[in-house]
C-alpha cells in the first residue's frame, strides 16, 4: 500500500489539562483520533481503537478530538457539544461511548436520554446544550485539525504525526507498536 | 475484515495507478521538474485567465465576478466520487474561515451543471460548482490542469488574488484529499503581503 509521504503533524499539542485522555502520560506513544460522531467510517473505528488499546494497555495514550462536519452530518456537532457537557460533568467517555454505539440516533432527545443514561445533572446537560455553551470548544478541536491536515474523518496521529494509513486493526496496531519501540518480529 | 479510510475507497475504486508511477501531479513535493510531461500547473505570479462558466448559482461566473477578493478554486475530477465529497464537504464547513479573509471559492470540474445541481443539493455545498463542461475541460487546460488521459482535471487547487494574479497554487495526487490548511496558509500570505504593501 502507498502511503502519503509528507508529514503532516499536530499544531495543538495534546495536554493534560485540555484534551480528553484515556492511558497514562508516561505511555511511549500517544493516539490522537479527530473524529465525528456521525461519521460511519468513524464508527467502523470505534471497536477497533478499544481493542488496540486493550491489547497495548499501559503502552498507548488515546486522545479524542472533535472534527464534526455538519455539511455532511447534521447532528454530528450537537452530539460533539453533548460529549463536552459530559466532560465538564466528568463523563466524557461515557457519552463518547453511548455516541458511537447509537451513530444513527444522535438527535436531541436521543442525546437527553443518554445523558440519563450516565447519570448527568440533566438541568445543566440541558442548558448547556441548549446554549451551546461548548461550541466554541468543539469548534477549536475542528480548527487545530484543518490546521494539522485533518481532511476528513477519522484522522489519526501517532505521536503527533498524521497516519495515512488503513485503521484495519492489526496495520494500526504494527504503527502503534513501532512507535512505541516495541520489537513484533516480522 | 478489512477497514479503509475514505481515499484508500477511492483509491481502489477510482484510481488503481499507483502514484510512484504517474509523473502528472505537477506540484507534488516528490517529483522533479524535469519527469512533468503536460499540464504544468500555472505558477505564482501568473495573471489568472479569465474564463465564465455555467454555475450552479447565477447563470455563469468567473474570476471578474469576484475581483477584488481573495478567490479560491478547486478543480476535482468528479462529482459524486468520494474523495471529492469529503473534500468540498470540508471546505463547506471551513467556509467562515476562509470568509473572514474575505475570500470567494469556485468549485470546478468537467461535469455538467445538471450533475452539478444534484451533487451541491446532495451534499449541502453552498459555494458555486462551475461546469467545465463544453468545450470539455477548457478552464483546466488554461490552468493547466487537465488530464487528458482521464479526461478529467487533476484535483489542483488556486488562489487568486484580489488583482487577478495567481498566489498560490497546489496539485494533489487524484485520489488524496488534500485538506485546508494550504488554503488558508495562502490566504494569511496573502493577508501579510496587503498589510505590508
Amino acid at each position: 500500500m502507498r502511503a502519503t509521504r509528507w508529514e503532516s503533524t499536530l499544531i495543538l499539542p495534546v495536554s493534560e489539562d485540555r484534551d480528553h485522555i484515556q492511558g497514562s502520560a508516561d505511555a511511549p506513544v500517544t493516539l490522537v483520533e479527530y473524529g465525528d460522531y456521525e461519521c460511519p467510517y468513524c464508527g467502523e473505528a470505534y471497536p477497533i481503537v478499544k481493542e488496540i488499546q486493550s491489547r497495548m494497555g499501559k503502552q498507548l495514550r488515546f486522545v479524542f478530538r472533535n472534527f464534526p462536519i455538519s455539511t455532511a452530518h447534521p447532528h454530528a456537532e450537537i452530539a460533539a457539544e453533548a460529549a463536552e457537557a459530559a466532560a465538564a460533568q466528568d463523563r466524557f467517555w461515557e457519552m463518547h461511548d453511548h455516541l458511537y454505539e447509537n451513530q444513527r440516533h444522535l438527535r436531541e432527545d436521543d442525546l437527553r436520554s443518554y445523558a440519563r443514561a450516565i447519570e448527568l445533572d440533566r438541568d445543566m446537560f440541558d442548558k448547556e446544550l441548549a446554549e451551546h455553551v461548548h461550541a466554541d470548544r468543539v469548534h477549536e478541536d475542528f480548527m487545530s485539525g484543518v490546521r494539522s491536515g485533518v481532511n476528513g474523518t477519522p484522522t489519526f496521529f501517532i505521536n503527533g504525526v498524521r497516519y495515512d494509513d488503513s485503521y484495519e486493526s492489526e496495520t494500526l496496531l504494527m504503527a502503534l507498536n513501532g512507535a512505541a519501540g516495541i520489537d513484533v518480529g516480522g | 475484515m478489512v477497514v479503509a479510510r475514505p481515499v484508500d475507497t477511492a483509491e481502489a475504486s477510482y484510481d488503481a495507478e499507483p502514484m510512484s508511477d504517474d509523473v502528472r501531479t505537477g506540484l507534488d513535493p516528490r517529483r522533479d521538474e524535469d519527469t512533468l510531461l503536460s499540464g504544468t500547473p500555472l505558477a505564482p505570479g501568473t495573471p489568472a485567465p479569465d474564463f465564465v462558466l455555467p454555475s450552479t448559482l447565477d447563470g455563469t461566473l468567473g474570476p471578474k465576478d469576484r475581483r477584488g477578493r481573495p478567490l479560491i478554486l478547486v478543480f476535482y475530477p468528479a462529482d459524486w466520487s468520494p474523495v471529492c465529497t469529503d473534500q468540498l464537504a470540508l471546505y463547506q464547513e471551513v467556509m467562515p474561515e476562509f470568509e473572514k479573509h474575505d475570500a470567494a471559492m469556485f468549485g470546478i470540474s468537467v461535469d455538467g451543471r445538471w450533475s452539478h445541481l444534484a451533487f451541491a443539493k446532495d451534499r449541502n455545498l453552498r459555494f458555486p460548482l462551475l461546469a467545465d463542461f463544453e468545450p470539455k475541460g477548457a478552464v483546466a487546460r488554461t490552468y493547466g490542469v487537465y488530464r487528458a488521459e482521464d479526461g478529467t482535471s487533476e484535483r489542483a487547487l488556486f488562489v487568486i488574488d484580489p488583482g487577478g494574479m495567481v498566489s498560490w497554487s497546489y496539485v494533489s495526487p487524484t485520489e488524496v484529499n488534500p485538506g485546508a490548511d494550504g488554503i488558508l496558509r495562502a490566504l494569511e500570505d496573502l493577508a501579510a503581503k496587503g498589510v505590508a504593501r
